[in-house]
C-alpha cells in the first residue's frame, strides 16, 4: 500500500466553491482509483489550493474477466464487430449458454500507472460550476487558472501530463512542488510526503487545514472582543467565507466612527458583512458595539496598524453611502410610497406589489378577526398589510435587499404609525429560515400569515408548485413558516376557511392541493423533531384537521397512549381485528350494521359489546371537547375486555350467523378506533 | 506606503504607465467619446477579439451619468478615471504583474491587506463576460481583474487579462484622503476638487435636469442606425464608435429618468446588437489580415 497526495495549486478560488471542490475531488478519486482499495481519504481546501491524501494499494491485481458477446448464430457483422472492438480474432471467444464470450485475463495494474492514466483525465472533466479558459490556445479549463499539479505516490512523482492530441493544456504536468503564502513565503518548495506538506505550508505561512483556520478566526475574534468587554454576533456562513478568502487568518479589531452609532443596528451589520466580511460586534446591553472584526491574510510588520487604519476608512465611506440612503429614504413616508408598487412586478400571471399589499392587508384582517383580536388591532393588521412591502422601493432595500421588512419597520416608526403597526411591518418576514424566531406579537402574527397565506394561495391558483428539486417561490419555508408560527402561538384557526379566504374567488389551479402541501409540511417537520411520523399519519387518514393546534394535541395524546402497555396491547388487538376482518371481508364481507345481542353465545362477547357501548359516547364527547387524553384512555380501557375475548372466542365459529355476527362486533370496534385515528398506519 | 511624501493624482498616473511601459504594454491615449468603462475602449473591446496578440495600457475618463451627486457626495462622480491595462494573451504571472504595480505606487503588500475576491465581471451591453477577482486593498476595491472569456457575444479565442484600477479611488488611498475633491492633484496646491467640481456640479444639472430628451433620443435612433449601416459596411471602428454614442445616449436617457424598466432591458439588447455586430466586422477584418 501507499500514500497518494494530490495537490492542484491554482489563483484564488471563490470561497464559496473550494469546501465542494474538495469533496468532489476526494469522490472522484475514490471513483477512478476503485481498483487500487482507495481508503483513508483527507482532502484539503483554501483559496489557492485543493488537496487530497490517500491510501491505496500498490497495484491492482491480475484478475480475469468475462465479457458476453453476440449470441450463439447472431449475424457474422455483430461478431465482427465484439472482436474488433476487443482486438481479438473468433477463435479467441468460447461458446457458453448460446452466447459468445470472450475471457480475458488482465495482468496486474500498478498504482503509479492506473493513477497515472485516471488523474489527467479526472482534471479534463472537473466539475467546477464555472470554469475559464487561458493562456494562447488550450481548451484545458479551471475556476481559475492551475498553476501547478503535484502528485506523489510515497513521495515519487506519478509522472503524467495534461497534454491532449493538439492541446498542450498550458504544459501542466505532475511534480513535487508546492508553495506556500503569496507574500510570506513566494516561490516553490519540495513535497516529501502528506505530513510533510502541511506542516511545510504552516512554517510557509499557510494553514491548509479549514478546522484549523476556523478556530484561529473564532477564538481570535472572541480574544479581541473580550479585551473591550463586548461580544462577536454568531456568523458561522461568514466563519467560512472568511476561512476561504485568507491562507493565514490574522483577526484584527477596528473601530466605528461615532459619527455613525445612530444608524440601525441591522443596517451597520449588513453594509459590514456583505460588502466587507466584517464581524459585527455588541455591547454587554445587546446594543451594536463601535467595533467591527476583521480578519486579515498575513501578520503585519506593523502588527495591523495601516491595515486597520484602511479597512476603518473604508468603512467610513460604506456608512456615509447608508447614512445618505437612510436619511433620504426618510423624506418620504411609508404610507405615501404604497402607489410606487403599482411599477414593481411581483409575478407576471399574480400582478404587481401593490395589488399584493391591497390582498395581504384584507386578509391580516379577516386573520386578526379569526384570531378574535379586537377592533383596534383588526384595524392595525389591515394597516401593516398595506405597508409591508412599501420598503421595496427604498433606496436602502434596493441596496440591501435583506433589510426588506427591517427598514420597513424603521420608516414607519419614524412616520409615527402605531407601534404594533411599525413592529408588525418589521417582523411580518419572520421566521426567515429554520433557526429564527416566530413572530409573538398578535398584530404580526396576522400580518406574517396572512403574507403567506397570499403567497401559497396565489402561486398553487396558477399552478406553480415546488417540484422535487426546485422551490423558487419558496412555497415550502412559507407553509413552514405558517405551521411555526401558529403552533408558537397556540393559535386556534382553521386553516381551510383561511385558504378559502386567501384564494380570493380564485378556484382552480392546484389549489385544491393546498391541504396536503401543508400536512406534507408538517409531517416533515415532526420527523425534524423525532416525532414518529406514522403516528401523524395515522391521525392525518381523513385528512387535514384545519385546526393544527387540535391536530397535534391530538397526535400527542395518541403517541403517549401507544407508549402505556394497555395502549401498546390496544393496538395488537386493533391490528388483530384487522386482520381478520380484511381476510373474511374478501370471502363474503362487508361485514357492518350493528351485532344483533340475540346471537350473542359467550359471556365474552357480551363484555365486548357492553364495553364499546360505554366507550363510543365517551370518546365523542372526550373528542368533542378536546380531551384527547381522557379519548385514549376510554379505548386503552377496552383492553382487558379485548384480550379476554380474544383469548376464549373463536370469531369463525361454524354457526354461519354466529360468525358473520362476530366479525359485526369486531366491524364495531374498529370503527370505535377509527374515531381516535387510522391504527393500522401505526407502525409496531 | 513608503515613508515618503504619497503620490499625487497626476504622479500616480505617470507611475503606472512607467510601470507598464517598461513591461512592454503600448502607452496609449484617452479614446475620444464618451465611455462608461475603460473596457468600451475599442483598445480594448476589439482587440480582446481574434488571435492576435496585444498589450495596452491608457488612462479613459469614464461617464456614468447617474452617479452624478452634484459635486456633494465625497465618493461619487459622474465623471472619472480609470486606468485601464489588456494583456494578451493573458501572461502566467498576471496576479504578480498587478502586485508589482501596486509596489510601484508604494502599497506594500506586506503592510496591507491584498485580497483577491470573487468577481464573476459581465457588461451585458456589449456581451462581454470574464471571471476574475475584485482586488482588495485593506477591505477596499482598488481593482478589478478579469479573464476575458466572451467579448461581443463572441467567445475569446486568445484569452486577455484585463485590469483596470479606480483612479481617484486609489489615490484617496495612497494619500489618506477620505474626499475625492481634496485630492492632491499635482504636488503644487492644486486640488481634484479645483478641476473638476465646478463640471461635477454642472454635469449633474445637465445629467438629471436639462438634457433635451427628445434630441438625446433622435441621436440615440440615428447612431443606432448609422453603426449598423457602418457594420455591415465592414468598418468596424466606425461603427462601434456609434454603438458607444448610442450607449452613451442611453445612459443620458436612463439618467433623466424616461426610461422605464420595462423598455431598459429593450434598449440594451439594441446596444448589444450594435456591439456584436461592430465586433464581427472587426473580428472579419482581423481575419483577412491574418490570412492576407
Amino acid at each position: 500500500m501507499a500514500e497518494l497526495f494530490i495537490e492542484l495549486f491554482s489563483e484564488e478560488i471563490p470561497s464559496g466553491m473550494q469546501a465542494r471542490a474538495a469533496d468532489d475531488l476526494g469522490s472522484l478519486l475514490t471513483k477512478a482509483l476503485d481498483g487500487l482499495n482507495p481508503r483513508d481519504l483527507r482532502t484539503f481546501f483554501g483559496a489557492r489550493r485543493i488537496a487530497a491524501i490517500l491510501t491505496v494499494d500498490a497495484e491492482i491485481p491480475a484478475r480475469s474477466v468475462s465479457e458476453r458477446g453476440p449470441r450463439e448464430g447472431a449475424p457474422e457483422k455483430a461478431l465482427a464487430g465484439f472482436t474488433r472492438k476487443h482486438g481479438v480474432t473468433p477463435d479467441e471467444l468460447t461458446l457458453e449458454n448460446g452466447f459468445w464470450v470472450l475471457n480475458k485475463s488482465l495482468d496486474p495494474v500498478s498504482a503509479e500507472s492506473r493513477v497515472a492514466e485516471a488523474v489527467p483525465e479526472l482534471l479534463w472533466k472537473f466539475p467546477w460550476p464555472k470554469s475559464m479558459r487561458w493562456g494562447a490556445g488550450s481548451n484545458f479549463t479551471w475556476v481559475r487558472p492551475l498553476r501547478r499539479i503535484a502528485c506523489l505516490l510515497d513521495g515519487h512523482v506519478v509522472p503524467f501530463a495534461l497534454a491532449r492530441e493538439g492541446d498542450d493544456a498550458h504544459g501542466l504536468k505532475a511534480s513535487n512542488l508546492s508553495e506556500g503564502h503569496r507574500f510570506l513565503a513566494p516561490g516553490p518548495f519540495e513535497i516529501l510526503s502528506g505530513q510533510q506538506w502541511q506542516e511545510e505550508l504552516e512554517t510557509r505561512s499557510v494553514i491548509v487545514d479549514m478546522d484549523s483556520r476556523r478556530d484561529m478566526v473564532r477564538t481570535g475574534v472572541a480574544r479581541l472582543a473580550d479585551q473591550h468587554g463586548i461580544t462577536v454576533v454568531q456568523d458561522d456562513g461568514l466563519v467560512d467565507e472568511v476561512c476561504g478568502l485568507v491562507e493565514y487568518p490574522v483577526p484584527l479589531l477596528g473601530k466605528i466612527d461615532a459619527a455613525f452609532m445612530d444608524l440601525p443596528a441591522e443596517v451597520m451589520q449588513v453594509s459590514m458583512r456583505i460588502n466587507q466580511r466584517y464581524f459585527a460586534l455588541r455591547n454587554p446591553d445587546g446594543k451594536a458595539a463601535p467595533y467591527f472584526a476583521f480578519v486579515g491574510n498575513l501578520p503585519f510588520k506593523d502588527g495591523g496598524k495601516l491595515t486597520t487604519a484602511g479597512n476603518e476608512r473604508v468603512l467610513r465611506a460604506r456608512f456615509a453611502d447608508a447614512r445618505h440612503f437612510w436619511d433620504l429614504d426618510r423624506k418620504t413616508k411609508l404610507a405615501d410610497r404604497v402607489p410606487a408598487l403599482a411599477a414593481v412586478t411581483f409575478h407576471a400571471k399574480l400582478g404587481t406589489q401593490a395589488e399584493r399589499a391591497e390582498r395581504i392587508s384584507k386578509l391580516a384582517g379577516t386573520v386578526a378577526q379569526a384570531m378574535w383580536l379586537d377592533g383596534a388591532q383588526i384595524a392595525q393588521a389591515e394597516r401593516a398589510g398595506l405597508l409591508a412591502k412599501a420598503d421595496l422601493t427604498t433606496g436602502m432595500v434596493g441596496e440591501f435587499p435583506e433589510l426588506q421588512g427591517i427598514m420597513g419597520g424603521y420608516y414607519a416608526a419614524h412616520d409615527g404609525e402605531d407601534e404594533a403597526v411599525s413592529r408588525a411591518v418589521a417582523e411580518h418576514y419572520l421566521p426567515r429560515g429554520q433557526s429564527d424566531d416566530t413572530a409573538k406579537a398578535p398584530v404580526s402574527v396576522a400580518v406574517a400569515l396572512a403574507d403567506r397565506l397570499d403567497l401559497l394561495a396565489g402561486f398553487f391558483a396558477i399552478g406553480e408548485l415546488p417540484s422535487g428539486s426546485g422551490d423558487p417561490y419558496a412555497l415550502r419555508r412559507a407553509a413552514l413558516g405558517i405551521i411555526r408560527t401558529i403552533r408558537d402561538n397556540g393559535l386556534r384557526l382553521d386553516l381551510t376557511e383561511l385558504f378559502a379566504q386567501a384564494a380570493n374567488g380564485r378556484t382552480g389551479g392546484e389549489l385544491a392541493k393546498l391541504p396536503d402541501f401543508i400536512a406534507e409540511r408538517l409531517r416533515v417537520q415532526l420527523r425534524s423533531e423525532g416525532e414518529r411520523h406514522d403516528v401523524l399519519a395515522a391521525t392525518l387518514a381523513g385528512g387535514l384537521d384545519g385546526d393544527l393546534v387540535r391536530l397535534l394535541a391530538r397526535t400527542s395524546a395518541l403517541s403517549e397512549m401507544i407508549q402505556t402497555e394497555d395502549g401498546r396491547n390496544l393496538l395488537a388487538a386493533a391490528k388483530r381485528a384487522a386482520n381478520i376482518l380484511r381476510i373474511e371481508d374478501k370471502k363474503d364481507g362487508p361485514h357492518t350494521g350493528a351485532p344483533d345481542p340475540a346471537l350473542y353465545t359467550q359471556d365474552e362477547e357480551r363484555a365486548l359489546a357492553g364495553g364499546l357501548d360505554q366507550a363510543v359516547p365517551a370518546i365523542e364527547t372526550a373528542l368533542k371537547e378536546e380531551r384527547f387524553t381522557d379519548a385514549m384512555q376510554a379505548i386503552a380501557a377496552l383492553r382487558p375486555t379485548l384480550d379476554r375475548f380474544f383469548e376464549a372466542v373463536t370469531v369463525n365459529a361454524p354457526e354461519p350467523e354466529v360468525r358473520a355476527n362476530r366479525l359485526k362486533l369486531l366491524s364495531r370496534f374498529r370503527e370505535t378506533t377509527a374515531l381516535i385515528a387510522d391504527f393500522g398506519q401505526i407502525e409496531g | 506606503m513608503s515613508a515618503t511624501r504619497p503620490l499625487c493624482f497626476q504622479d500616480l498616473i505617470l507611475r503606472l504607465h512607467q510601470f507598464w511601459s517598461e513591461k512592454g504594454c503600448a502607452i496609449l491615449q484617452p479614446y475620444d467619446t464618451e465611455l462608461g468603462a475603460g473596457t468600451l475602449s475599442p483598445h480594448t473591446t476589439l482587440r480582446a477579439l481574434g488571435p492576435k496578440p496585444w498589450a495596452a495600457a491608457y488612462v479613459q475618463p469614464c461617464r456614468r451619468p447617474s452617479d452624478g451627486r452634484y459635486g456633494e457626495n465625497p465618493n461619487r462622480l459622474q465623471h472619472y478615471y480609470q486606468y485601464q491595462v489588456l494583456l494578451k494573451p493573458t501572461p502566467e504571472d498576471s496576479q504578480q504583474l498587478l502586485l508589482d504595480s501596486y509596489r510601484a505606487i508604494g502599497i506594500d503588500p506586506e503592510l496591507h491587506d491584498i485580497r483577491f475576491v470573487e468577481d464573476d465581471w459581465e457588461n451585458p451591453t456589449i456581451g462581454a463576460w470574464g471571471l476574475g477577482w475584485e482586488v482588495w486593498c485593506d477591505g477596499m476595491e482598488v481593482s478589478q481583474f478579469t479573464y476575458f472569456q466572451q467579448v461581443g457575444g463572441i467567445p475569446t479565442v486568445m484569452p486577455s487579462t484585463e485590469l483596470t484600477y479606480g483612479l481617484e479611488r486609489l489615490a484617496m488611498y495612497v494619500q489618506g484622503v477620505e474626499n475625492v475633491y481634496d485630492l492632491d492633484f499635482n504636488g503644487k496646491g492644486l486640488t481634484y476638487g479645483d478641476v473638476f467640481l465646478r463640471a461635477e456640479q454642472d454635469y449633474s444639472r445637465h445629467n438629471f435636469e436639462l438634457a433635451d430628451t427628445q434630441m438625446l433620443l433622435t441621436h440615440f435612433n440615428d447612431a443606432e442606425r448609422e453603426s449598423m449601416r457602418l457594420a455591415e459596411a465592414g468598418v468596424a471602428q466606425p461603427a462601434y464608435d456609434q454603438c458607444l454614442k448610442a450607449s452613451h445616449l442611453f445612459n443620458l436617457l436612463d439618467a433623466r429618468g424616461v426610461i422605464s424598466v420595462s423598455e431598459r432591458a429593450s434598449y440594451i439588447g439594441r446596444v448589444r446588437a450594435l456591439a456584436k455586430a461592430a465586433c464581427e466586422a472587426w473580428l472579419a477584418g482581423e481575419e483577412e489580415t491574418s490570412h492576407g
